[in-house]
């Protein structure tokens, strides 16, 4: 259906919708309910869900009898239509009778309550682990392997541009709801959170996996989900944590154990190329001393042998290499997309590109003074 | 005791009459209820469509941290209290209240106390903006430097309300009329002094809080910081100790109020008088045992969890039975619809629904899907606006003739009331869908499946705070201009001794107690 | 009014004056003790509890089950050491004591204090499981640059409910260099070049 004639009827139907809809998964967030609780992909969501509407249903049949015999006294009992009113003010039987079935109205909600809590709290048998640590304000997954060396960890930011927050590029479908890295997991498997915080409380929701906790600095808290369907779930920070409290979401990519595996490798490969990168730390002086290597090999043809221009723009005195050098690193990395400065970040490896960047900005007159590592280089390029 | 009020300034600032206290009390309530109003207004202002476009996150946190703390402990509460000056002396027969020179303090402690956190907003690093709930470690170690003022702010609004509350359980205790026994009182002063018992319990426990937050910020103590051997979650224990009291605190006298008015109109009287008494007693006894359904996400235990769960769902009970004995009262009586009324049966109406998604939020399960949502959102304003300050809006028309010796406009105040119901529904009733939906409490921008409802919502808020500016007209027009009406009984299905003294009410009244038989 | 009445309001103002100030006793004296009393009966997984040592009864070790215990470790806000599980996951017996270390390294160029406080999931795992030894007990204060290998012992008892077969033990460093009073002499114990 087209989306403004949607947004429409669920606009003039919404109270119809809140007991009738039955949203779907909202990996795709256009199909996601915008008037009442998603059951989500989860078991326990479902059981969530169906305790939510029982209890919408109960309180709407308590109130359709309670309200029509107010509104019946209201039409029939008026002054105007000369009804004159009666004095009794107590009746012992009915007053017991309203205190006494309401018990039995109650457990027959705490029955299914007390059910589901208990789902909620079983953690056990995890088949993985992943920690989640709230930062002002970014999640940070920690995935734990059989050894320190075997784990990964990595920090999920906000993707969102900050263009489209201030309104001067239209807004994505998924924004404030799009991270630059994604938590994966696997489908049909039992994965356990370990939820905390770094410096206040937040708390790690996603609706769709019927996950809530608050991450507490100093207390590890655990929670648990089981997703049966592949798909992108999108959640966010339930705990007030300051500033940028609606700015900091959660996007779980849930996909099939082989693409999971696949995924988390990569990952791992890239955590220990970071850690030997980390290994390679170099002097200043080193660094210039490689660069200039790097820079005769590769960039001379363009920018001539002082640094003065040619083919590329001149580096001695330019504003990339006396300005912040992380955008003197992009340039190198990304290149100048629609010139001749092409993206060095495939062609060099780190060392080389920490090196080259170095050498630019200490050499040529350049007197920066400043320096990277490959490990900089390497933080730089896995942020994208 | 046959003088008349003092003149000029130091009549109000010496006053020592209960009824000159009670008016600036209802005045002061009403200065804060725009105030919050605003901060209120910048808020959905702020949500009315996606994207940053008025203010920035940092000062939407100021906003709605001050709009709660204004509306709670600024608005709701001090107008309760004014009600109370006004009215309990009147309806137990007293000449004034019990401690008349103490109740000057408790007042004026009130504007010193709010002049301080309205400070707090042109202070450098700008007003709290931890949330009205000011959890730690946000409101200690990463609070702003205006934190010290809050605190002192809420030192000295807890002295006030403390003292407020021993002077009315004094006068309700000590000064009734002779025959006036506890159990012939209106249900309003009933609800008032067990309001008053909770408000001694526990706003030394916020005071306890707030000092232990002091302490930690500003002498190296430890209660809510876990490097030194505290916990963040204590806090939140202490704070809902407190916090849940405080909700019944709010939402009783507004019980008493509708209580007087319903059956006025209804020409009948209260339905199940005792009944109402012990269930405001059960309500009260029961908000102490069910703090912890605020903190269902924090990783309490589960047996902890089922407890709160069970306990939260047992106050279902008594508010029934509030709920069926106003139903019942209207019940075969003999109806008009005046605004006192109109606001009472929209109260009955709209606190209902308000009780039916606390039902639902008491289930901890679905909580875990609610907490922190919009939902939360949607549900207290439910309980609060449409239970506390439409109960307000009710007294102020009922008692208005009273005070004033002057009629409203009824034309005005009907406009008032649907302007008001069908604003305040449209605000609210829509964040029930947001927060189901996903939307998260306290956030300054959104994604754009919320973007309809939310609109829909700032429009309904704009339309109710303007109909506020339609009621201070009233008011206002009301004691300058409105047609007068001197007879002692306004209403003529009200009983009760504040209808037995002229209208307006003298500067003194009951200076011979009445005979209640 | 009569001077009874004033007699009568003069008590009842005492009585619920001194309601109030025991009620702010109570939030300010009693209720943190009083959580911490609840937190050991009820096992609530808190900080406040990082109180001290268990001293370890003969027990006898139960071979036929095995528990998985994962340590997690977490850096608080502006903590910049290297801190890390030595071991990320162990097999233990109930009942046997087990003793693992966790590394941690200054990297700044100053002497820093710092306090570690753990936490146990799930909750019910919280009361069978004993640190006999922990670097959790004490602050730590490393120089510049210095390296430590600080030790855990612990048994899990042989109460732990059947169903538990995963415990994770977190633990999270805080800086406490500004408030630590009395800055404990550098650690001596497994210093590395």
């Amino acid at each position: 259906m087209h989306s403004k004639a949607k947004r429409l009827l669920s606009l003039l139907l919404g109270p119809v919708l809140l007991l009738t809809a039955h949203a779907s998964a909202w990996a795709d967030l256009a199909d996601r309910s915008t008037v009442n609780m998603s059951p989500g992909v989860t078991l326990l969501g479902k059981d969530i869900y169906d305790l939510h509407m029982l209890v919408i249903w109960i309180s709407v049949g308590i109130g359709i009898v309670v309200f029509a015999l107010m509104f019946y006294s209201l039409i029939a009992h008026r002054k105007s239509l000369g009804h004159q009113a009666e004095h009794w003010h107590e009746h012992l039987g009915a007053e017991l009778a309203w205190t006494i079935i309401p018990f039995f109205i109650l457990a027959f909600m705490a029955w299914p309550a007390i059910k589901t809590l208990l789902k909620v709290y079983d953690t056990d048998e995890p088949e993985m682990n992943v920690v989640v640590t709230g930062y002002q304000w970014k999640w940070k997954y920690e995935y734990l392997g059989q050894t320190p060396a075997d784990s990964v960890s990595f920090f999920s930011n906000l993707a969102t541009p900050r263009a489209e927050i201030e309104g001067k590029q239209p807004k994505s479908e998924f924004y404030l709801l799009e991270v630059d890295e994604p938590i994966h997991i696997p489908v049909h498997t039992k994965v356990r959170f370990l939820i905390t915080g770094n410096d206040v409380i937040h708390s790690w929701w996603v609706p769709e996996l019927a996950v809530k906790k608050d991450a507490i600095p100093g207390i590890v808290n655990e929670a648990w989900t089981k997703a049966e369907k592949v798909g992108i779930y999108r959640g966010q920070c339930a705990e007030l944590c300051g500033k940028d409290h609606g700015f900091m979401p959660i996007v779980v990519v849930v996909e099939e154990k082989a693409d999971y595996d696949k995924w988390l490798s990569g990952k791992k490969a890239e955590a220990r190329k970071l850690r030997e990168l980390m290994a390679q730390s170099f002097s200043k002086e080193e660094m210039i001393a490689k660069g200039e290597k790097v820079y005769t090999n590769t960039c001379m043809a363009c920018h001539g042998a002082k640094g003065e221009g040619g083919v590329g723009k001149p580096i001695a005195g330019s504003k990339v290499a006396t300005g912040a050098i992380e955008e003197h690193l992009n340039v190198v990395v990304n290149g100048r997309p629609g010139t001749a400065m092409q993206a060095f970040g495939g062609i060099l490896n780190e060392l080389d590109i920490a090196a080259v960047v170095t050498y630019q900005r200490n050499a040529f007159g350049n007197n920066m003074g400043d320096s990277l590592q490959a490990v900089d280089v390497a933080k730089f390029k896995s942020k994208k | 005791m046959a003088h008349g009020p003092a003149k000029g300034l130091s009549r109000w600032l010496f006053a020592t009459n209960h009824k000159d206290i009670g008016s600036m009390y209802l005045w002061f309530s009403f200065a804060m209820f725009i105030l919050g109003g605003a901060f209120a207004m910048v808020i959905r202002a702020e949500l009315f469509k996606p994207g940053l476009q008025l203010v920035q996150p940092e000062f939407f946190n100021q906003m709605t941290t001050m709009h709660g703390l204004v509306m709670v402990f600024g608005a709701i509460m001090p107008s309760f209290v004014g009600l109370a000056n006004w009215m309990i002396p009147l309806m137990i027969g007293a000449p004034d209240m019990a401690l008349p020179r103490m109740n000057n303090f408790s007042f004026w402690l009130l504007p010193f106390a709010f002049c301080i956190l309205a400070s707090t907003l042109f202070m450098p690093g700008g007003a709290p903006n931890f949330g009205w709930t000011f959890y730690a470690p946000l409101s200690t170690t990463y609070a702003p430097p205006s934190v010290t003022f809050f605190i002192f702010a809420v030192h000295v609004m807890g002295a006030s309300s403390i003292m407020g509350s021993i002077n009315i359980i004094a006068t309700v205790l000590n000064l009734r009329a002779p025959g006036m026994t506890l159990m012939k009182m209106p249900l309003f002063v009933w609800t008032w002094l067990i309001t008053a018992f909770l408000l001694i319990a526990v706003m030394p426990v916020l005071a306890g809080a707030v000092t232990m937050m002091l302490m930690d910020i500003h002498f190296g103590t430890s209660f809510f910081s876990a490097a030194g051997g505290g916990d963040p979650v204590l806090f939140q224990h202490v704070f809902w100790f407190f916090g849940h009291p405080e909700v019944y605190i709010i939402i009783l006298p507004a019980f008493g109020v509708v209580s007087e008015i319903i059956p006025t109109f209804s020409r009948k009287p209260l339905f199940g008088y005792s009944s109402m008494v012990y269930a405001t007693a059960s309500i009260a006894f029961l908000s102490f045992i069910v703090w912890a359904h605020h903190m269902y996400v924090v990783g309490m235990p589960v047996a902890g969890e089922m407890y709160f769960m069970i306990a939260t769902m047992l106050i279902a009970v008594p508010t029934g039975v509030k709920v069926f004995n106003w139903v019942t009262t209207m019940f075969r009586g003999s109806i008009t619809f005046e605004t006192p009324m109109l606001f009472c049966i929209a109260f009955i109406v709209l606190f209902t629904t308000g009780g039916f998604s606390g039902l639902m939020l008491s289930l901890a399960p679905s909580d875990f899907q609610y907490h922190d949502s919009y939902f939360v959102v949607a549900h207290f304003h439910y309980v609060m606006v449409a239970g506390a300050v439409f109960s307000m809006s009710a007294a102020v028309y009922y008692w208005l003739p009273k005070w004033t010796g002057r009629m409203y406009s009824e034309a005005m105040g009907k406009t008032h009331f649907w302007i008001s119901f069908i604003g305040f529904n449209l605000t609210f009733f829509p964040q029930h869908f947001v927060g189901l939906a996903g939307m998260p409490r306290r956030i300054p921008d959104y994604n754009l499946i919320f973007a309809d409802w939310n609109m829909v919502s700032s429009i309904g808020a704009f339309i109710y705070g303007s109909s506020q500016i339609l009621f201070l007209f009233n008011v206002i027009r009301t004691i300058v201009a409105g047609k007068p009406n001197a007879a002692a009984k306004t209403w003529d299905g009200a009983t009760g001794l504040e209808w037995t003294v002229p209208s307006p009410a003298p500067f003194h009244t009951f200076s011979v107690p009445p005979q209640v038989k | 009014m009569s001077d009874i009445d004033k007699k009568g309001d003069r008590y009842i103002v005492a009585k619920l004056f001194l309601g109030a100030v025991g009620m702010f006793a109570f939030a300010m004296f009693l209720m943190p003790p009083f959580y911490n009393l609840l937190c050991s009966v009820l096992d609530i997984n808190s900080p406040r509890l990082n109180t001290k040592a268990y001293v370890a009864e003969q027990v006898k070790i139960d071979t036929t089950r095995k528990v998985k215990v994962q340590f997690v470790t977490v850096n608080s806000a502006s903590m910049p050491w290297e801190f890390h599980a030595g071991d990320t996951v162990l097999e233990v017996h109930p009942g046997e004591s087990t003793r693992t270390t966790f590394h941690a390294r200054n990297p700044t160029d100053h002497r820093m204090v710092a306090q570690a406080v753990p936490s146990i999931v799930p909750e019910q795992a919280v009361e069978h499981f004993h640190k006999t030894e922990c670097f959790c007990f004490t602050q730590q204060t490393l120089e510049p640059g210095q390296e430590i290998d600080m030790p855990v012992v612990f048994i899990v008892d042989q109460a732990l409910p059947a169903d538990i077969r995963t415990i994770t033990l977190g633990y999270t460093l805080f800086d406490v260099t500004d408030s630590a009073k009395t800055p404990a002499p550098a650690a001596k114990t497994d210093k590395k070049p």
